[in-house]
């Protein structure tokens, strides 16, 4: 599909927090995501799974501008995020467009990716103090308070050195959400972690989606944490989605073969 | 040949050595901090977004870097003043110097700042970090502790070098002692004190650096 062809804006009775329209994305001749088609609606939680190098990263990736897109247009609250307009066409984004576009996402990583030469109160103070310009006093409140949310608060002034994984991770959520985004990515917060702190990270997430109305899209391994807590789980393979539905419904009456396989090898993997 | 020791010789002469040992480490001083800042400068202008640019600094550094220092000094002091620029010979030592020394001093920045993982460049990212603010809080300062060993061996080195401005007629320490060998006709003492005070100022140096980084890294929590 021509750029031209691609609305600079979403209509106002259909615009998605998020919307994937035909994105495409390869790394030289190898396609990662093939003419992908996914809406995340306000407040919505949605999980993806799928096996291994199916894509999942990159979706989120790509919705963080971590990654430019091959194709298609990503649309965040109805306007283009990866495109901007000029002269009454779509343009690829330049870093201007991108950054105001980016303020209102926010993402963890699997490995937290702290600042090591900052506390976790500086950690979490640094993008509200440097990019959004509040001042110290605000900043500090802001984090002080998520710190607390995430059951930090007595660690603050730990570097990230100090601190379990578990501690660590509970951090970056809350450095995030410092930067106040409405939209919240998670990839594998949980991988990384010792089986026995995993619960402490998810209890966090748990808590975002009863008490906020962010809208998150989250890769996850864990079938019962996505189980529990996604309005609609999303099953990546090879690059497109092969099936998607609420939670209830995918787990337990999962339409396509692959997605039964899927199951299967995670439950015997359990 | 008898090996004659003077001591009456040496503190007669030591005095003038002392004064030129003041200037060497002025020389060396001042080389060292245009080559920290210039250093900086070539090795983040390698990372811009121009290859050009990018192409044009790594051939250049290349070419000073394989080229001899002495004749780096010969030519600012003997060639620049045919391009109208005339340099004291204290000023075009200091140049030669910084330029040349901020050629190596540009390598150990950038494997600093290679050394710093993907991850933290992806969090500035997310947070919708300025490029400037992601080297100024957080890539350089996790790239200069890194980093400080390389730049500790180069201020030896840089020390080391100095004796090559005598060669433009800069009083420093090799300059002042070849002039009272050829006043006296005496060579031991001299040549001999500027080994004892090279050795006695290179050895702390060392020991400096080393602490200065454990500190360092202390301080960032590292
Ligand atoms: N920078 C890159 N260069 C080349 N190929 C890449 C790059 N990043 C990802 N890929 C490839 O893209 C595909 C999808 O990767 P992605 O990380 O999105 O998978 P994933 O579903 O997150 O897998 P996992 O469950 O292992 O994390 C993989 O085949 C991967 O090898
Ligand atoms: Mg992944």
């Amino acid at each position: 599909m021509e750029l031209s062809a691609y609305p600079l804006e979403l209509p106002p009775d259909d615009r998605p927090m998020v919307r994937f329209m035909n994105v495409t994305k390869s790394y030289g001749s190898l396609v990662v995501l093939d003419d992908l088609n996914l809406d995340i609606q306000r407040g919505e939680m949605v999980s993806v799974i799928g096996p291994s190098g199916s894509g999942k990263t990159t979706v989120l990736r790509m919705l963080m501008t971590l990654e430019s897109i091959n194709g298609g247009v990503i649309y965040i609250d109805g306007k283009p995020l990866t495109h901007m307009e000029r002269k009454g066409v779509l343009v690829p984004a330049d870093e201007a467009h991108l950054r105001r576009m980016r303020a209102s996402i926010g993402m963890c990583f699997q490995h937290f990716n702290l600042f090591p030469h900052m506390t976790a109160l500086q950690n979490c103070m640094e993008g509200p103090v440097q990019v959004l310009g509040l001042s110290k006093a605000e900043a500090r409140d802001r984090s002080e308070e998520l710190l607390k949310m995430v059951g930090m608060i007595d660690k603050k002034d730990q570097h990230p050195s100090r601190l379990s994984g578990g501690q660590q991770q509970r951090v970056a959520i809350a450095r995030a959400l410092a930067m106040r985004p409405r939209i919240m990515l998670f990839d594998e917060v949980t991988s990384a972690l010792d089986p026995e702190v995993i619960g402490e990270v998810t209890e966090v997430i748990r808590r975002l989606v009863a008490e906020h109305d962010l809208t998150m899209l989250m890769v996850t391994h864990q079938m019962g944490f996505a189980r529990d807590i996604s309005d609609r789980i999303c099953f990546f393979y090879k690059g497109k989605i092969e099936e998607q539905a609420a939670p209830e419904q995918f787990f337990t009456n999962p339409q396509r073969e692959r997605t039964q396989q899927f199951l299967r090898a995670v439950k015997d993997a359990d | 040949m008898t090996f004659d020791w003077k001591w009456d010789f040496v503190w007669e002469i030591a005095p003038r050595l002392a004064a030129a040992t003041l200037n060497t480490l002025l020389a060396a001083g001042s080389g060292y901090a245009i080559a920290l800042v210039l250093g900086l400068a070539l090795a983040l202008g390698q990372r811009t977004r121009w290859p050009a640019l990018t192409f044009i600094l790594r051939e250049t550094l290349e070419f000073i870097r394989s080229t001899p220092l002495v004749l780096q000094i010969f030519f600012i002091f003997y060639v620049g003043p045919q391009v109208g620029i005339t340099l004291s010979p204290w000023v075009a030592g200091m140049m030669a110097i910084g330029l040349h020394y901020s050629a190596y001093l540009s390598e150990v920045y950038r494997a600093g700042i290679e050394a710093v993982p993907k991850g933290q460049w992806e969090a500035c990212r997310a947070l919708n970090m300025t490029t400037r603010d992601t080297y100024a809080r957080i890539v350089l300062p996790q790239a200069v502790p890194q980093a400080i060993p390389g730049m500790g061996n180069y201020l030896v080195g840089i020390f080391k070098d100095t004796p090559m401005l005598s060669v433009i007629g800069v009083t420093e320490l090799m300059q002042t002692a070849n002039a009272i060998g050829s006043e006296t006709y005496r060579f031991l003492e001299p040549y001999t004190l500027v080994g004892v005070i090279f050795l006695a100022l290179s050895l702390p140096t060392a020991g400096l650096v080393r602490l200065l980084e454990r500190v360092l890294r202390r301080k960032l929590g590292m």
